[in-house]
């Protein structure tokens, strides 16, 4: 009785680990999911960290000057200063247009003739002209530009000249957490959004429905394997691989890209491991129901990856968006993950950010298990 | 030749065929473009229409007060909390229910009217800085008319030097503007490669290829027959999200619909020649779906369409010149909302012809002299 008690368990566990042997076998041969496991990472932490950015940095603008006075040249020298433009010096308006129709410039800056004139007479005016096709970029280079020509005013209000622009209110802005506004501190931690996603939820859905798709599930069916420990099998290895997956990229973006990590790291690790189980349970689910590799990887391609981008907070406002796609956005996982992460990595361990979040990934890791292990159920069809 | 035509005649017919069998895989086709491109025309903004922020108004004055109600009727702020300690400001921030804090010192009014500089302090939270920076543009805006308001009515000189700004194209800077016409190449790469990418490696999962390879069908004819469905649907599906743009978001097309389809079936036949040529690489499905999600992340991620290619460092904007949606984006935009002839988007037309040109007969090749 109690022999065949250890046994049962032993029995378990020999055969939990013959799985996870084959299972990692089978990522380690097959070029495809090392491609995504660690390539696929790897090439998004360098696009992250260094491709991609919001910030403007020598933005191409276009400089009229029609008016070489000394308000004027002072204005210009703003812009040629400025680590945000690279200014180019134009003597007609017609040349800046004809640049920013080429796409050569994504804005103009004209200063008029008679500047220094209407300056005196409190009545001088610049023209800011921005390329709309890209809005977000337009909408950077004209608050930079405001802030240039507001730079001049301010500097001859230094110098005690009398400048009634300056005022009477002058807004003073702190940003929180990201002094700097440095756009990697929000696009690292994001990152790992991604990757869990890709690992968690696309990889596993291929792999499973794979099995289903070929028979190879079968096979297995007609083994003393439970269903238990067949998911059990599948989730153990792309689990430490998500795993391995969230250490490349803290460390990455602790030590190449310099985005603090003002929570605590055990927190960090929690979170992570709740939405990997989360995305593995729907690779798992979206497998089991489609049982085929293409329309499961579509699955988890519409429901986990593309949300992971687009409908988490991590780069668009949840806030703005219409009320029917936030309600969305409440059934997926990434919103909850994103706003964990962000707190975590820029705020701390906000207590009243994590636990609400944690619990709501907590609660679909275990729908979502429980769901995975109705649908393999060993049977066939 | 003609005995070539009508070999590729009835691949195309199978392939369609295949294709658009049965409604499941139909509506897999076609139906996933047109949800996206809703979902994403609606989330894809930075533009803020909901802002929550609290107010921290130790002046109670009647400048403060007509600050404050400037801000509550612009219809983007949402102020949902008035506190009274500056220990209350870290708990709304910290737990975002605010993502501003405005504040004014206890002199505002009377500097205001001194004509002294007074300080309206802001408190961001910079957990997405691009959030909050786009909502102190907003503020920065709104204080700077409230300023105008107030110097017209206390008589005081309006400032030296006004800026006006004007956007082309896109007057209102609209993000969704430029969001959506980059969609149409988008949603359209991410299906047509993963199509194509599948289907040869399908057919040799199953075996079907081996039994192709020895009909009288020679490997171009193969590949030709299968580009060719392809970019026909990628062209529908192009169109389905042309549509969306404009009869359910409204955005005005400037430019010709004859110009914008040249490039379209440009980096559609591009697009299917990089899944061509991934499909001849692998061996089985799951080997194609994962090698083409390699390429396509780096594609979108390096494409323009989040962030701007004039941003990213010189050897990331080299690495951008082999890829077609960055070429598909630049046309679609300029297109669209520039209205752009073809000789403006002439640079992007022939990268596309390249990579076509060289990704369908390497593919060809591959099909015949694969080493595996």
């Amino acid at each position: 009785m109690t022999s065949g008690a250890a046994d049962g368990i032993t029995g378990r566990g020999r055969r939990l680990r013959a799985l996870i042997v084959k299972e990692s076998r089978q990522i380690w041969r097959d070029p495809s999911s090392i491609a995504l496991g660690i390539v696929m990472p790897a090439i998004l932490i360098v696009l992250f960290g260094y491709a991609l950015s919001l910030d403007v940095r020598n933005t191409p603008v276009a400089l009229v000057m029609e008016d070489f006075s000394a308000e004027a040249r002072e204005i210009a020298a703003g812009f040629q200063l400025s680590p945000s433009f690279d200014a180019r010096v134009m003597t007609s308006m017609a040349a800046a247009e004809r640049a920013m129709l080429a796409a050569e410039v994504n804005g103009i800056v004209r200063i008029p003739s008679g500047f220094a004139r209407g300056a005196a007479a409190g009545a001088a005016e610049v023209q800011v002209l921005v390329h709309g096709t890209d809005a977000n970029t337009a909408r950077i280079i004209e608050g930079y530009a405001l802030g240039a020509i507001g730079k001049a005013a301010e500097r001859r209000a230094a110098e005690g000249q009398l400048v009634a622009g300056a005022g009477p209110a002058v807004v003073q802005s702190r940003m929180w957490f990201n002094e700097a506004n440095d756009s990697r501190h929000f696009l690292v931690p994001g990152l790992i959004v991604l990757i869990m996603t890709l690992i968690g939820a696309f990889l596993t859905a291929l792999v499973m429905a794979r099995e289903w798709e070929r028979g190879t599930l079968e096979a297995i069916f007609v083994t003393p394997v439970r269903a238990g420990e067949i998911l059990l099998g599948k989730t153990i290895p792309y689990f430490v691989m998500g795993m391995i997956g969230l250490a490349f990229s803290v460390l990455a973006g602790r030590f190449l890209f310099h985005v603090p990590l003002r929570g605590s790291l055990v927190v960090l690790v929690i979170a992570s491991s709740l939405y990997l189980l989360v995305a593995l349970g729907i690779g798992l689910v979206a497998s089991a129901v489609t049982r085929s590799q293409f329309v499961a990887s579509q699955i988890a391609l519409l429901v986990t990856f593309l949300p992971a981008m687009l409908l988490s907070g991590f780069l668009f406002d949840l806030r703005s968006m219409p009320v029917a796609v936030q309600a969305i956005t409440y059934v997926l996982p990434a919103r909850y993950f994103v706003a964990l992460l962000q707190t975590i990595f820029l705020a701390g361990d906000i207590w009243s950010v994590i636990l609400p979040n944690g619990a709501v990934l907590a609660g679909m890791a275990a729908l979502l298990m429980v769901l995975a292990r109705v649908a393999t159920r060993k049977r066939l069809d | 030749m003609i005995a070539a035509l009508l070999r590729i005649r009835t691949l195309v017919q199978k392939e369609l065929l295949a294709l658009l069998r049965d409604r499941r895989s139909r509506a897999v086709l076609f139906a996933p473009a047109i949800v996206q491109s809703l979902l994403f025309g609606y989330a894809a903004s930075y533009d803020l229409n909901h802002v929550p922020y609290a107010v921290f108004d130790e002046d109670r004055s009647a400048a403060s007060r007509d600050l404050i109600a400037r801000l509550d009727g612009s219809g983007v702020f949402d102020r949902v909390a008035e506190i009274s300690r500056a220990s209350e400001i870290a708990d709304l921030v910290d737990s975002r229910q605010v993502l501003l804090v405005i504040g004014f010192g206890p002199d505002f009014a009377r500097r205001m009217t001194a004509g002294e500089p007074a300080n309206v302090l802001i408190i961001a939270d910079g957990r997405n800085s691009n959030t909050a920076g786009t909502a102190l543009s907003y503020v920065n805006a709104i204080v700077e008319r409230f300023n105008t308001n107030w110097r017209e009515r206390h008589g005081l000189a309006s400032p030296p030097v006004r800026v006006t700004v004007r956007a082309w194209y896109n007057q209102n800077l609209e993000t969704r503007w430029t969001m959506i016409p980059a969609l149409v190449g988008t949603i359209t790469l991410l299906q047509t490669l993963l199509l194509t990418a599948l289907s040869v490696a399908r057919e040799r999962e199953d075996g079907t290829f081996d039994q192709l390879l020895v009909t009288p069908i020679r490997p171009t004819e193969i590949m030709v027959g299968k580009a060719l469905p392809a970019t026909m649907v990628g062209l529908i599906q192009a169109t389905l999200i042309l549509l969306v743009a404009q009869l359910w978001f409204n955005i005005p097309f400037a430019g010709s619909f004859v110009t914008l389809y040249a490039g379209l079936v440009l980096f559609v036949v591009s697009a299917v020649g990089i899944g061509l040529f991934i499909s001849s690489l692998v061996a089985t499905m799951q080997q194609a779906m994962l090698f083409s999600f390699v390429l396509l992340m780096p594609f979108i991620l390096l494409s323009g369409l989040a962030t701007p290619i004039g941003n990213m460092p010189p050897a990331f904007q080299y690495l951008t010149f082999v890829n077609p949606l960055r070429y598909a984006i630049d046309i679609s935009r300029r297109v669209y909302l520039e209205g752009a002839g073809f000789a403006d988007i002439a640079p992007d037309l022939w990268p596309l012809a390249v990579i076509g040109a060289v990704t369908l007969p390497v593919a060809a090749w591959m099909f015949r002299n694969r080493l595996v």
